[in-house]
């Protein structure tokens, strides 16, 4: 499988800010560790989570698969998508 | 798919060969039961049967299994039945109330027999006819049945069947050991003779639609699933979108309408036989078996000149409280024979509101009736 | 894996799992570090990529954290009683054999109230997924021990360890005749996903064990307080068994816990066909 990447391609994540829970599991399975947990609490009192560095996320949607709340997925942004299997 | 079969013409037949057929004259198509006497003869000629014209037949691993499948079964757009007696009837009281709360149509026949606990397995009673009214946890109504003969054990399977499906919850058939195991003529009509009431459909959009609207008579549409639909329904409290709502006021609206749903549409519902109830001093009020032993001692009454009247439910639930209260003012007393300690009698002198006696003849079960002590009874109410 | 093509600002606050979920009732109800909503996540994953058609699919739970699953699926999704989920699909199932039915229930409901239903589902092998979320307690009441809580797993009712022996429930799924028995951890979400591609896709009665953390009652009460660290204990404690003997891989408190594929086999199942 050849993975074609044009240089613009970038990953984000999109949080819900206010289904996220803390509860850090994103974190801990991002293979790039590009997220963190900000000061910033939501409506419910938890610190919700953000993107460091979005030039080193990989678009693998680990945070996406491993989110409980389903408050983290990733986005493409800059132009051409990335191609996967 | 095999070539449906409706067997018509007459048959001699017991009653629980004709509730089957009933059935499958109503167009049931789904049948989960675990045998037990003296119900298992409508589990065996379903299994029979149901091939015969496209359905399934199931023997599930207890009477539990057995209600939580029908339900499942009438959600998957398919009239489904099943069928016990008193030990599997407690058995199936919780999943009964689901089928009130999700308000599912089918229909669960009891063949009663002798209990409390194992009683009498192959002997007749009349003992569960409070517990089809209340023998689920909280407030609900229900409709229930009562067949005095082969005949009308046919005839009520295919009533109880069209009114689930119009008022959409599970309707009793309550039969009895006596009923169930005799052999009579059976009249089974043409399928073209037979009246059958579906389900109402949702006429709306899937994006519009609320499981739980109802509508004028307080029945919502039921959509079936694999529809497009994509509803969620839930035993849980719930408003009309069908989501869990956990308060006094969502419960208040809910079991208002679950109840009201019966209670005010009662006038359709409800059906009596009145014999002779002009002019009577006394009036046997009784249901099922019993009414046909009944039937003799009033007969007998009447040669000795006695003014007795006869007032047959054939539905029992929701009970007839305003036809029974009126006849009360008009007579002096109603003799309630019935093969339990009093059950159904005390919702005469419920309904009867002191303005006429009531008076029980109980059996414990076993038997029918001695008609000479329900002759006895009516002589000593009218002295 | 799902590959996300969107661009532009608009695109960023559409959840990929969108259609399929009930957004107004989110933020759901399970606690920070529950792993149910990962499981939900995975499910729906599966089913997109199974090529079921979702009109056809039907969600059918019982009562209890996992229970709850039902009431966020935008399908046909039923919530029924305690220990009846199974029998409920299966009427349903064999009403209507073109619906995909799926069970979607806990370890209290499935295997201790339910657990007849369980093992007659296996033995005839009725056409469903059932996914059963392990998280060895009945978190709903409040966190008894149940019928798979480790031995000398601390719980509501059990202050002083367990004194019971657990059910190993691959064991049991497989010993009763199912036709796909796997087991995986909420740390495991692609080998998961894919399982329960295979089990949608599979004719016959398909069994997913998923362990899962519940950190408010079986982790704290056994020392793993937080959904991560019983996650972290997952990863470091998991080894993946193809087809290792669904009777050796119970679970034990503190052990190892042997995941993968266990059984694949082919049998009669119902409906039969016409």
């Amino acid at each position: 499988m050849t993975r074609e990447t044009s240089k613009t391609v970038r990953h984000d994540v999109y949080v819900e800010k206010e289904w996220c829970k803390g509860c850090r599991f994103c974190i801990e399975f991002c293979p790039q560790h590009v997220l963190y947990e900000t000061d910033e609490t939501n409506s419910r009192g938890y610190h919700t989570v953000a993107m460091a560095d979005n030039s080193q996320c990989i678009g693998c949607e680990m945070c996406t698969m491993v989110c409980p709340e389903l408050a983290i997925h990733v986005v493409t942004i800059d132009g051409e998508s990335e191609q996967g299997e | 798919m095999p070539a449906e079969r409706h067997i018509q013409g007459e048959f001699f037949m017991s009653g629980d060969e004709a509730c089957a057929e009933g059935a499958i004259s109503a167009g049931c198509r789904f049948f989960a039961g675990y045998p037990i006497t003296p119900a298992t003869e409508i589990a065996e000629r379903m299994s029979d049967r149901l091939p015969e014209v496209g359905g399934t037949y199931i023997q599930m691993e207890d009477e539990l299994g057995s209600m939580a499948a029908i339900i499942g079964a009438s959600w998957g757009g398919v009239k489904a039945m099943t069928a016990t007696s008193g030990p599997g009837f407690s058995l199936m009281m919780e999943n009964i109330g689901l089928g009130i709360m999700l308000e599912t149509p089918c229909v669960v026949a009891n063949v009663q027999r002798a209990g409390p606990s194992t009683g009498l397995p192959t002997m007749v009673a009349q003992g569960d006819m409070m517990q089809a009214r209340w023998g689920s946890h909280g407030s609900y109504s229900i409709i229930a049945l009562s067949p005095s003969s082969p005949q009308e054990v046919f005839d009520h399977t295919i009533k109880a069947f069209n009114l689930s499906e119009r008022y959409r919850l599970p309707v009793l058939v309550m039969t009895d050991g006596a009923v169930g195991h005799m052999y009579e003529k059976v009249n089974i009509p043409p399928r073209s003779e037979i009246d059958l009431v579906a389900r109402r459909k949702p006429e709306v959009a899937p994006a519009e639609y609320w499981p739980y609207q109802p509508g004028a008579d307080l029945v919502p549409p039921m959509a079936n699933s694999g529809e497009g639909y994509h509803f969620h329904v839930t035993g849980l409290t719930h408003d009309e979108r069908g989501y869990p709502e956990m308060t006094a006021e969502a419960q208040d609206r809910l079991i208002r309408r679950l109840v009201d749903k019966i209670e005010k549409n009662s006038a359709d519902i409800l059906e009596l036989e009145e014999d002779g109830i002009g002019g009577a001093k006394v009036v046997v009020c009784t249901y099922g078996i019993t009414a046909r032993v009944a039937q003799i001692a009033v007969e007998h009454a009447r040669s000795e000149g006695i003014p007795v009247g006869m007032l047959r439910l054939i539905t029992v639930w929701p009970f007839p409280q305003e036809r029974v209260a009126q006849i009360a003012s008009q007579i002096e007393t109603y003799v309630v024979p019935e093969i339990n300690y009093g059950q159904v009698s005390l919702e005469v002198e419920r309904s009867a509101g002191g303005k006429a006696r009531t008076v029980l003849v109980p059996h414990m079960g076993g038997t029918v009736h001695d008609p000479q002590t329900i002759l006895e009874a009516i002589r000593q109410a009218a002295r | 894996m799902m590959t996300i093509a969107q661009t532009g600002e608009h695109a960023r606050e559409v959840h990929p799992l969108q259609d399929y979920i009930r957004e107004d009732r989110f933020p759901h109800i399970w606690c920070a570090g529950c792993g149910l909503g990962i499981v939900l996540s995975a499910f729906l994953r599966a089913m997109l990529q199974s090529g079921l058609d979702p009109d056809r699919v039907a969600v059918v739970s019982g009562i209890g954290c996992t229970g709850r699953v039902a009431g966020y699926i935008k399908l046909d999704s039923f919530h029924t009683t305690h220990g009846r989920a199974i029998p409920f699909a299966t009427g349903l199932k064999l009403a209507n054999p073109e619906l995909e039915v799926v069970v979607f229930s806990g370890d209290g409901d499935l295997i201790a109230i339910g657990g007849n239903h369980l093992i007659h589902a296996g033995r005839r092998n009725i056409d469903m997924t059932v996914i059963c979320v392990n998280n060895f307690t009945y978190g709903m009441t409040g966190g008894q021990f149940g019928p798979t809580t480790p031995s000398l797993a601390r719980s509501t009712t059990s202050r002083a360890g367990n004194v019971e022996n657990p059910f190993n429930i691959a064991g049991l799924a497989a010993a009763s005749g199912a036709a796909y028995v796997a087991r995986w951890t909420a740390a495991q979400v692609r080998q998961m996903e894919r399982s329960i591609i295979e089990a949608l896709q599979k004719r016959g009665f398909s069994f997913v064990e998923i362990i899962s953390p519940c950190p408010t009652y079986y982790g704290r009460m056994n020392r793993q307080p937080t959904g991560l660290d019983q996650m972290r204990y997952y990863r470091a404690n998991t080894v993946v068994r193809h087809f290792a003997s669904p009777h050796e891989v119970g679970v034990g408190l503190g052990g190892l816990i042997v995941t993968g594929k266990f059984v694949d086999t082919e049998r009669p199942y119902l409906p039969r066909g016409e």
